[in-house]
């Protein structure tokens, strides 16, 4: 099937979509909050008809805009990117990848950029209720495209509402619903949503911090101040219960990557929850060393969260590996765990069964072809291992996904506390006062983007080397080019993206230094 | 309402949205040929500021537009999807180059300390409006001559030309249509002025770029239209699947589907009268003539790229990996159940048409740019 793999190739191909997708990354989120926080004062502005509101309004929606082209420039890049760079991946899954990207476009870009126009440039041509309603579509528009290419990513975490066609050789839908209404898919959606918002309230709380700390615009930092930390609060405590669901999710679907969440390499029953620790370095598989430097944890938590029983048993990297252990599926029903040895031997018979079948087809013989695909089915499930060699290459990077997903969380609840200070502090009155506080919510703006693309580090390296979990394998899912080409494109990405970036933080800087209009611009 | 047609059928109806996403997509590239003649035709820097504010209200509906199609090609199309993008490399990469530097050349151009200068986003625009409107019609064109690539049995593509897809645009049949696309762009860009902008001294230079635009504009559609009906064209038995040359194959599509050829000798009759129209007279509507003669016309073209038994994207390197509308397509199942999404395009096209009648009912003039709205 693939005849000769280039390491180099698919290191490239690894770096530059890592790299792409999370200078999108960087943009998506703050569109995806700011849009509904921009929302909640126009409307304000027209129940109340106050123009201070409008003044507001006005000044974030610049700041949007200015965010919101470079948001697109690195998405477009993105979509086209699943064909350039992983052509062999978009023919294996684009029988269901390629809806909900079609989706994404019908209905969601197309919706964003109409009434970004109204939103814009209507301002003394349209009514104040339609002028209203298109902004709150803009909103609506942005999270329905974060939500078709999230079903999209969930999916590829955990393949469902599918089947492999032996003779086009690649997966088949059968159930949209299933794919759209998949646990991981909601999980993913909401999650993200939600953590895009806490961000977009930490952004708004420390311009307005900013402007308060250097006594200028008073009222409207106060005002989107409020806003946000409401916002941002009710966002958080949401953000914490589905990043819950997302746990709980990656421990039944991708047990290795809630391994390498927790550094776990010697599963135990009743396994604690890690609050701060060290994963040794170094650590390889079959060492003797400890698996952690240190580590402070909570007893029993960890198999709670990830199966809702404090003495369930937690398997580690070492028993993913080597199987073993007994386990409960969706059903309901034990299965003992297979080693990655025996997976890979199985993904090998699949793939050999796969062509003997086309092989047999050529030629004809029925009999032959019954035979190998019965073979086939009985194996598909590790298909993907069939591309493997090294057991050990079924194991992600632990130290990244570990440390990132620790990031993650600890940010998490430090921003909850923020908001509870924030929102204490203004209803006391005192905020201005505190300008310690105030400049830490400045500070505060970096940590919520670390925090957020900590969040696509624990759920892209982690589920490593799957591009499709269990089916396809990064290595297989690579286009046949030449490694120099995708060389080229890194650094041109790099390039122009960074160049790109420094413009759109001097520009947002200036506008915001610059300060709302009177009236708004 | 989708449940009962065959494979066949819903391949055919994914193929005519394909076409009409195409279509729609080389119309709006008016965009594009707008952006390479800001410096054509304004010479102040108000008069610049005009016509980027006048482009700058559409283009994200052209951008829009070439993500959908992107998008409903991978839908509908995969392997298409597959083999194109990951062989023809470098052109694919070239054009999102082109689409990435377009994408905040607006928002930054005129913004207080941008970093690049108001000069460098405006070569921004200059560069997506010629290098993408002269690749994609490259790209399309080898719907028509084919290229070098290999499918094996499990669907995996293999390129085999040489440069990753620069080659195609060595091929002088393929860079005809790319530069008739990139002069029609401009042409339309220029109806789109008159269309659009109300000032003085940029109608006066419209007129006389729209003669001077239109004419390589015919004579390198025409070079590529003369070309197509001679060349050999990429057939498929239907029963056998089996692909070959047939001699005049594009012609035979014409002949063999009249109404496909009526509509193409309706679009092209409309392309020319709306631009015979504003240079012999003074008036505003010529983008609508040329504008809607140009989504027929490219529907005609991709029509008889595909239908008709013929191979959409031919292999020369391996007749018989060449992609045709059946091999290359989704399943059934996945098919039908875009088909329905694809209801929802007249209701966006709906909004679309009324979100731009109320904001766009009158020209942008000078007055308009020093109000208190978003200004590039
Ligand atoms: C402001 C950003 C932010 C914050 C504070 C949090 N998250 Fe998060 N998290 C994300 C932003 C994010 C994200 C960027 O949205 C991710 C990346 C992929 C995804 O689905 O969402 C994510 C992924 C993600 C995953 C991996 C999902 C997967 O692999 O499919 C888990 C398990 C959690 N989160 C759990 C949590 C928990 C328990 C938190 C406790 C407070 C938390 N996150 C806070
Ligand atoms: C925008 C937020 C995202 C970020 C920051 C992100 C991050 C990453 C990173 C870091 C990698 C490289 C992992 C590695 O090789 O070690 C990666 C790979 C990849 N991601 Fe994501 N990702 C994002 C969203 C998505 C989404 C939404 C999808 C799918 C719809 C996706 C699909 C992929 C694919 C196809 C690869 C390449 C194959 C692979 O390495 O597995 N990513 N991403
Ligand atoms: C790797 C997978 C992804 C692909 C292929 C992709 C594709 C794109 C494209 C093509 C655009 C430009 C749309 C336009 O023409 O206006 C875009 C913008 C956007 N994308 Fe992504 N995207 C990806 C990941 C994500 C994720 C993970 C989210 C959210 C959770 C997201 C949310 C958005 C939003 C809100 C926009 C609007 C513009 C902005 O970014 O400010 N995208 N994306």
């Amino acid at each position: 099937m693939i005849e000769h793999l280039d390491s180099a190739l698919v290191n490239w191909s690894r770096a530059q979509f890592a790299l792409t997708a999370m200078y999108h990354w960087l943009f998506v989120p703050l569109t995806l909050g700011i849009t509904f926080i921009i929302a909640f004062m126009e409307t304000i502005y027209v129940k109340t008809g106050d123009p201070e509101w409008k003044k507001a309004t006005k000044f974030w929606m610049t700041l949007f805009g200015i965010n919101f082209a470079i948001g697109v420039a690195t998405g477009i890049i993105l979509e086209f990117e699943f064909g350039t760079n992983w052509s062999n991946y978009s023919w294996f899954v684009g029988d269901i990848f390629g809806a909900p990207l079609a989706i994404e476009g019908i209905m969601a870009f197309f919706m964003e950029s109409t009434f970004i126009a109204i939103m814009f440039f209507g301002w003394n041509k349209v009514s104040k209720k339609s002028h209203l309603i298109s902004t709150w579509l803009v909103a609506i528009g942005s999270n329905l495209s974060a939500l078709w290419i999230l079903v999209a990513n969930g999916w590829m975490q955990f393949p469902t509402g599918m089947h492999f066609n032996a003779d086009t050789a690649r997966n088949e839908m059968l159930n949209f619903w299933e794919v759209f209404l998949s646990p991981v898919a909601i999980n993913k959606f909401l999650h993200t949503i939600t953590s895009a918002y806490v961000l977009a309230s930490i952004f708004v709380i420390g311009v307005s911090a900013w402007f308060l700390l250097k006594g200028r615009e008073q009222l409207l930092a106060k005002r989107s101040i409020i806003i946000a930390a409401i916002f941002g609060l009710l966002s958080s405590l949401f953000l914490v219960y589905t990043g819950d669901g997302s746990a709980y999710q990656v421990a039944q679907k991708q047990p290795m990557k809630l391994a390498a969440m927790e550094g776990l390499y010697k599963g135990t029953k009743g396994a604690g929850l890690i609050v701060v620790g060290m994963p040794t370095p170094g650590k390889e598989l079959n060492d003797s060393n400890d698996d952690y430097v240190f580590k402070f944890e909570i007893p029993k938590l960890l198999s709670f969260l990830s199966y809702r029983d404090t003495e369930a048993f937690v398997p580690g990297v070492k028993n993913i590996v080597e199987g073993g252990y007994e386990y409960v599926d969706e059903k309901g029903e034990k299965h003992l765990a297979v080693s990655a040895t025996e997976k890979i031997n199985q993904g090998k018979l699949a793939i050999k069964s796969l062509r003997e079948y086309k092989n047999a087809k050529e030629i004809n013989d029925t009999e032959k072809q019954e035979e190998s695909l019965k073979i086939f089915n009985e194996n598909f499930k590790y298909f993907g291992y069939g591309f493997l060699n090294d057991p050990k290459s079924i194991i992600p990077n632990v130290p990244v996904t570990f440390y990132s997903f620790h990031i993650m969380v600890g940010l998490g609840f430090y921003f909850i506390i923020l908001f509870v200070a924030v929102i204490i502090l203004t209803f006391r009155d005192k905020l201005t006062e505190k300008r310690w506080l105030l400049r830490l919510a400045v500070f505060t703006i970096p940590l919520a983007y670390i925090a957020s693309m900590s969040g696509w580090i624990v759920a892209e390296v982690g589920r490593q080397p799957w591009t499709i979990q269990d089916l396809l394998p990064t290595v297989a899912a690579v286009s046949q080019i030449d490694a120099s080409a995708v060389q080229i494109t890194f650094w041109l990405f790099l390039l122009i993206f960074t160049a790109l970036l420094i413009a759109e933080l001097k520009i947002m800087i200036k506008q915001i230094k610059i300060g709302p209009k009177e009236g708004g611009h | 309402m989708f449940e009962s047609l065959s494979h066949l059928v819903l391949q055919q109806y994914w193929w005519i949205i394909i076409s009409l996403l195409g279509a729609i997509l080389v119309f709006l590239l008016f965009v594009q040929g707008g952006q390479t003649l800001i410096y054509t035709l304004g010479k102040t820097d108000m008069e610049r500021r005009i016509l980027v504010n006048s482009l700058g209200r559409k283009w994200e509906f052209t951008f829009t537009t070439f993500v959908t199609f992107g998008g409903a090609f991978f839908a509908s199309f995969p392997l298409f999807y597959s083999t194109s993008f990951g062989g023809a490399y470098w052109v694919w990469m070239l054009i999102l180059f082109a689409f990435i530097i377009q994408a905040i050349s607006y928002e930054f151009r005129s913004k207080p300390n941008n970093f690049l200068g108001a000069k460098t986003y405006e070569v921004f625009l200059f560069i997506n409006g010629a290098l993408g409107t002269i690749l994609l019609g490259i790209a399309v064109a080898t719907f028509f001559t084919g290229s070098e690539f290999f499918v094996n049995e499990m669907n995996f593509s293999n390129w085999e030309g040489a440069a990753m897809g620069l080659e195609l645009a060595l091929n002088p049949h393929n860079l005809s249509l790319g530069l008739a696309i990139f002069f029609l762009a401009r042409v339309l860009g220029i109806l789109y002025f008159m269309n659009n902008v109300d000032e003085s001294n940029i109608a006066v230079r419209t007129k006389k770029q729209l003669i001077y635009n239109a004419i390589p504009f015919v004579v390198f559609f025409l070079i590529f239209v003369v070309w197509l009906m001679f060349i050999e064209g990429f057939a498929y038995d239907p029963v056998t699947k089996n692909v070959s040359y047939e001699s005049f194959k594009y012609l035979h599509n014409f002949l063999q589907m009249p109404i496909v050829l009526i509509i193409f000798l309706i679009g092209v009759l409309l392309v020319l009268f709306g631009i015979g129209k504003s240079i012999l007279k003074n008036c505003s509507d010529g983008i609508w003539y040329s504008g809607i003669g140009t989504i027929l016309t490219v529907l005609a073209l991709f029509l008889i790229a595909g239908f008709n038994n013929t191979a959409f994207y031919p292999s020369t390197f391996d007749l018989q990996s060449s992609l045709t509308i059946e091999n290359a397509s989704s399943s059934k199942y996945t098919l039908k159940a875009m088909s329905y999404v694809s209801l929802m395009v007249p209701f966006v096209a709906a909004y679309i048409w009324f979100a731009w009648k109320s904001i766009n009912n009158k020209k942008i003039d000078k007055s308009e740019m020093e109000e208190d709205i978003h200004i590039y």
